[in-house]
């Protein structure tokens, strides 16, 4: 187990220093580097010299990259953003909590427990085989027209049961994958003390498991934050629909440059705190600190 | 005086195949029982039914006149019993000291402090002391070994089982882990170790018991059945032994 352990850390260690290797490109000292420089430089000057030198360029320029349209719509798709980060943040949370019990319900042992894994399998199946835009369109027009009393008729709302329902089936079987890779003899360990099986699964089975799926749990978020422009199609105004009624104003494509350029500055930090995480952990363990 | 443990006629068998065909055995209190047998012969599979880890199909096992055959709550019968295993199986996310206080606290309620004093003497005990902060990944498998024989003992168990827990030492890191072992017995320890290390098993054991094909074969004193076995079978695993230069 140990020697397992030991292994693994080996492997992350061997993996990081090769991706730092390729960025130094093979580890020649500076000849290398000046290489790679004037290689990239080369590779970009052609690729952009083609790109602004083919006969439409002046047209998808005056379309796609206007900078004062890009600085007139930026402003409001700005503001239309906060709601996708509204969504997405509500979104996240539940899904988090809703995923992991449904992980920890679909490893209950035992035949008592069929129904319960029955019902969860059937979920994650049906969930994870339907369009997210298909759900979210049947909730955001459907769910309204129920006119159920208490319950919250705007399209934002179902657009979150929507993404939670479909994220939580991807969830929670990225959350069974990392229970299931802690191995037995952790439980036997564990068992062995006394602690009940509850115990087992919060102190020792879970606190593995999370650590070692976080960098896909981490890709899936991604994933959800793009796909809170979905909600869109059920009406909200959020980046994507202000960047549209921007467009069909001005007959200028740059308002889709704004909205993307939002995406990207939250989605790639988010990716950079994930490895942050796992560099941290892995850190902190050869260490030796506690933690 | 009631024994530590006793089996009666314990079967156990996965799928089709029978591991354990019947085995009786007493442990009288403060007694040391090695097994002894070739791989697959059912010494850790009798262990791991001991404390209940593994269900068992027939038979009876008391601890200290307890019938725990078919305990009301297995996790009070198990923190009665400590087991080492020989993969370890620290928690690789939890420091020496999270380790050793995690049971007490969780299962027996103690607070942190009480946890903390108890695994810090019996880190202290077994010169691990400077290791309690360090993750198990950065020892080496001798202090893991120490350190998971420590965090059974922090449960203060009645009876401490050994599965061969010395098989996946490098050989200079043994006898750190046999001295610890030792040092219980001389303490009076209930134990019962399945191991290779036959001269361990000579010098410390009170009582020998040779497995083979899941029935004890032939059972007695050390010095009788390391010196004159009297089982056909005794003799040839003892000779095997010999001849790998392990005895």
């Amino acid at each position: 187990m140990a020697s397992e352990g030991d292994r693994r850390a080996d492997l992350e260690v061997g993996r990081r220093s090769r991706v730092l290797d390729s960025l130094r490109s093979g580890g020649d000292g500076r000849r290398s580097v000046a290489i790679a420089l004037a290689s990239t430089v080369v590779f970009f000057t052609a690729v952009g010299w083609v790109i602004t030198h083919a006969p439409g360029w002046p047209e998808v320029h005056r379309t796609f990259f206007s900078w004062s349209q890009f600085k007139a719509t930026f402003p409001e798709i700005a503001h239309a953003f906060l709601l996708n980060v509204k969504i997405f943040c509500i979104a996240e949370v539940i899904i988090l909590v809703v995923a992991l019990v449904l992980a920890v319900l679909r490893a209950l042992p035992g035949p008592v427990f069929f129904p319960i894994r029955a019902l969860v399998i059937v979920y994650a199946d049906v969930f994870r085989g339907l369009p997210t835009i298909l759900v979210i369109a049947m909730l955001g027009f459907g769910a309204p027209a129920l006119d159920l009393k208490h319950v919250p008729t705007s399209t934002t709302f179902w657009g979150i049961v929507a993404l939670v329902l479909i994220y939580s089936a991807y969830v929670s079987e990225v959350y069974r994958a990392g229970i299931e890779s802690v191995h037995p003899s952790q439980e036997a360990a564990a068992r062995s003390l006394g602690l009940s099986r509850w115990q087992t699964t919060r102190r020792v089975i879970l606190p593995q498991a999370v650590r070692r799926v976080i960098p896909p749990l981490l890709n899936d978020f991604i994933g959800l934050q793009k796909d809170s422009a979905l909600v869109a199609t059920v009406g909200a105004v959020e980046a994507f629909n202000q960047s549209q009624i921007d467009t069909n104003a001005t007959f200028n494509f740059t308002a889709y440059l704004s909205a993307a350029v939002l995406f990207v500055a939250l989605t790639i930090p988010l990716a950079r705190f994930t490895d942050w995480l796992v560099e941290r952990d892995r850190r902190r363990r050869q260490a030796g600190r506690p933690g | 005086m009631t024994n530590a443990v006793v089996v009666e006629g314990l079967v156990k068998s996965f799928g089709k195949h029978t591991v354990l065909k019947g085995i009786d055995l007493e442990v009288g209190e403060h007694q040391v029982v090695a097994l002894i047998g070739a791989s697959g012969s059912g010494k850790s599979t009798l262990l791991r039914c001991i404390n209940r880890l593994e269900p068992i199909d027939s038979g009876r096992i008391l601890l200290a006149g307890d019938d725990i055959t078919r305990p009301r709550n297995v996790n009070d019968v198990r923190r009665r019993i400590g087991i080492v295993f020989q993969s370890f199986n620290l928690f690789p996310h939890m420091s020496v000291l999270r380790n050793v206080t995690l049971a007490p606290r969780d299962v027996l309620g103690l607070s942190r402090s009480e946890a903390d004093a108890r695994a810090n003497a019996l880190l202290e005990r077994f010169g691990l002391a400077d290791k309690r902060d360090e993750y198990p990944d950065r020892l080496s498998g001798g202090q893991q070994q120490r350190v998971a024989i420590v965090r059974a003992l922090a449960m203060q168990p009645e009876l401490m089982l050994f599965d061969e827990v010395t098989s996946a030492l490098d050989p200079e890191l043994v006898a750190e882990v046999l001295q610890v072992i030792g040092e219980l017995a001389a303490g009076g320890m209930t134990m019962i170790i399945a191991t290779h290390e036959m001269s361990f098993a000579r010098d410390i054991a009170s009582r020998v018991c040779f497995l083979d094909g899941g029935t004890i074969i032939e059972e007695g004193p050390p010095e009788q059945i390391f010196t004159a076995p009297r089982e056909p079978r005794t003799q040839q695993f003892l000779e095997r032994i010999i001849e790998a230069k392990r005895l």
